[in-house]
């Protein structure tokens, strides 16, 4: 018996995800990608309501170090655990085409008719981070939908590694032999935003030597229970309760990856202990309500009447009569 | 490119209004770039060919959600439905196109899906191109088609779903 199709209305749509509808969840991730008004009205509809397992882990790591093949065997232990899992797989829009070319699905396949995971491919849409600006919102919708995991993989290349730690509960930053040396890495910011260090692949050669290199380059870093970028104060940098534990795994046969699950564990409860958990996920917010904040900003730089206006005060500058700032403070009273 | 309207305006309260109008399926989906599933359905193990039209497709402007070899009907249905698409390509070298498609068309629209647009290409014998089509399968390319063909027609066809 045919299933009627989907309505578009916001409400029934939430009402039909909350109930377990994919198709309604999958629909509204792609209103919070939208943005605009759909967006702030799903949003209005989904408050942040996380259930209290909730928790958000963050991939970031090189192309082809094995993130997705990671999140695959991340989802089997947390399956085994009980745990639903959402994972929200990010990758670059191309800056020519505005297209783009989602492929971690295909490492996740052994996952693709469990009831219990919802896979998506999210294109970052030229957002200059790297990471969707939609994140946040699509991550309040799983929360909402009954998922209790959400694993987020993304590209780490310089900022998108950052954000990603911006809006993850812990962050397990994935590596592998041959995708640069620890120097390089330590100059890439990488040490200062991991929870935890996945050397991944550890059935190459190379891994070991990885492994020690990152232990080595942790010493020569701050002090152990550091905190990873200056403590306190309104910063929206990470503390760390204890020094990130660097762990092997082989995505490909599962090895280690109960370990990477035992320490994220143990990492997120020293988190929640210390008060940087709910630090964490408060500055997350910060984040979230600023970019929607600029946003509301540009938008008034599109409307016709301030057009108009500013149109007029450029007269004036021309004219000698004001000067540039002045006009701009004159537009930014408006 | 993906912010389709201000976050102030008019019409900002409107959203019974505009769901009564049946309007709410265009404010969601116009503007977004098309998302297009490319399965390779099957055990033969070539998918080349589908990665030269993925790669087109994305060079086009939309999101190309790429599933890897050996897809069951099922798992590419439940694809679709995950990642919001409105297009479903599969490419098909062996001799089962014929149950593979016919089942990806079933799922859909036992899964409420149906409204997925449907696409194939591959070697396909000309009896069962008429057999496909006659199923529901909106187009069907032959290896000499070429790429950009097969673009025009996703975009205008994805686009009609897009309302
Ligand atoms: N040898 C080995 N290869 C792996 C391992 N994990 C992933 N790979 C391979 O590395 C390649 C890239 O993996 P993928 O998960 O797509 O990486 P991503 O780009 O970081 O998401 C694939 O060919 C994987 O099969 C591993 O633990 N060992
Ligand atoms: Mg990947």
């Amino acid at each position: 018996m045919p299933i009627p199709p989907l309505p578009f209305d916001p409400a029934s749509l939430v009402e039909a995800a909350r109930a377990g509808d994919e198709r309604a969840l999958a629909r509204l991730v792609s209103v919070a990608e939208g943005g605009g008004e759909p967006a702030a009205r799903l949003a209005r509809l989904v408050p942040f309501q996380p259930p209290a397992s909730w928790q958000v882990i963050g991939l970031p790591g090189s192309p082809g170090a094995g993130k997705s093949s990671l999140a695959a065997a991340l989802i089997g232990v947390y399956r085994a655990e009980g745990r639903r899992v959402a994972v929200l797989a990010v990758d670059p829009s191309s800056p020519y085409s505005g297209g783009a070319l989602l492929g971690d699905r295909v490492r996740m396949q052994a996952h693709g008719l469990d009831d219990s995971v919802f896979i998506r491919s999210i294109a970052s849409r030229g957002h200059l981070g790297g990471l969707s600006p939609a994140l946040p919102d699509v991550l309040a919708l799983v929360a909402a939908c009954g998922y209790s995991t959400a694993l987020v993989e993304t590209l780490g290349a310089g900022q998108a590694e950052v954000e990603i730690a911006r809006h993850a509960d812990i962050t397990a930053v994935v590596l592998a032999p041959g995708f640069g040396d620890a120097v390089q890495l330590s100059k890439a910011g990488i040490l200062e935003i991991a929870d935890v260090l996945v050397v991944n692949k550890a059935d190459l050669e190379g891994a070991e030597a990885l492994r020690r290199a990152l232990e080595q380059a942790l010493d020569t870093a701050a002090g152990a229970g550091d905190t990873a970028a200056g403590a306190g104060g309104p910063s929206r940098r990470l503390v760390r309760p204890t020094r990130p534990p660097v762990l092997r795994t082989c995505a490909r046969t599962g090895e280690g990856v109960p370990g990477l699950v035992d320490a994220l564990e143990h990492q997120l409860a020293a988190l929640a202990a210390s008060g940087e958990l709910a630090r964490r996920r408060r500055a997350a917010v910060v984040a979230r309500i600023e970019a929607v904040w600029r946003e509301l900003v540009s938008a008034r730089f599109e409307d016709p009447t301030a057009r108009a206006r500013l149109d007029d005060l450029a007269a004036g500058v021309l004219a000698g009569d004001l000067d540039p700032y002045s006009a701009a403070r004159q537009m930014s009273g408006s | 490119m993906s912010r389709q309207q201000p976050l102030e305006g008019p019409g900002a309260d409107g959203d019974e209004a505009i769901a009564a109008a049946g309007a709410g399926r265009a404010e969601v989906l116009t503007g977004r770039p098309i998302r297009v599933v490319v399965a390779k359905p099957g055990l033969d193990g070539h998918d080349r060919g589908a990665k030269v039209v993925a790669r087109a497709l994305r060079d086009a402007g939309m999101e190309v959600i790429y599933t890897g070899l050996h897809q069951t009907p099922e798992q590419i249905v439940r694809t679709a439905v995950q990642e919001d698409a409105d297009a479903v390509g599969l490419s098909v070298l062996s001799g089962a196109h014929l149950g593979l498609f016919r089942r990806v068309l079933e799922l859909l629209v036992e899964a409420g899906a149906g409204d997925v647009v449907v696409f194939g290409g591959g070697i396909i014998p000309p009896d069962d191109v008429a057999t496909l089509e006659a199923l529901g399968v909106g187009a069907l390319f032959t290896p000499g088609a070429s790429t950009r063909e097969i673009v025009a027609w996703v975009r205008q066809h994805a686009a009609l779903r897009h309302g």
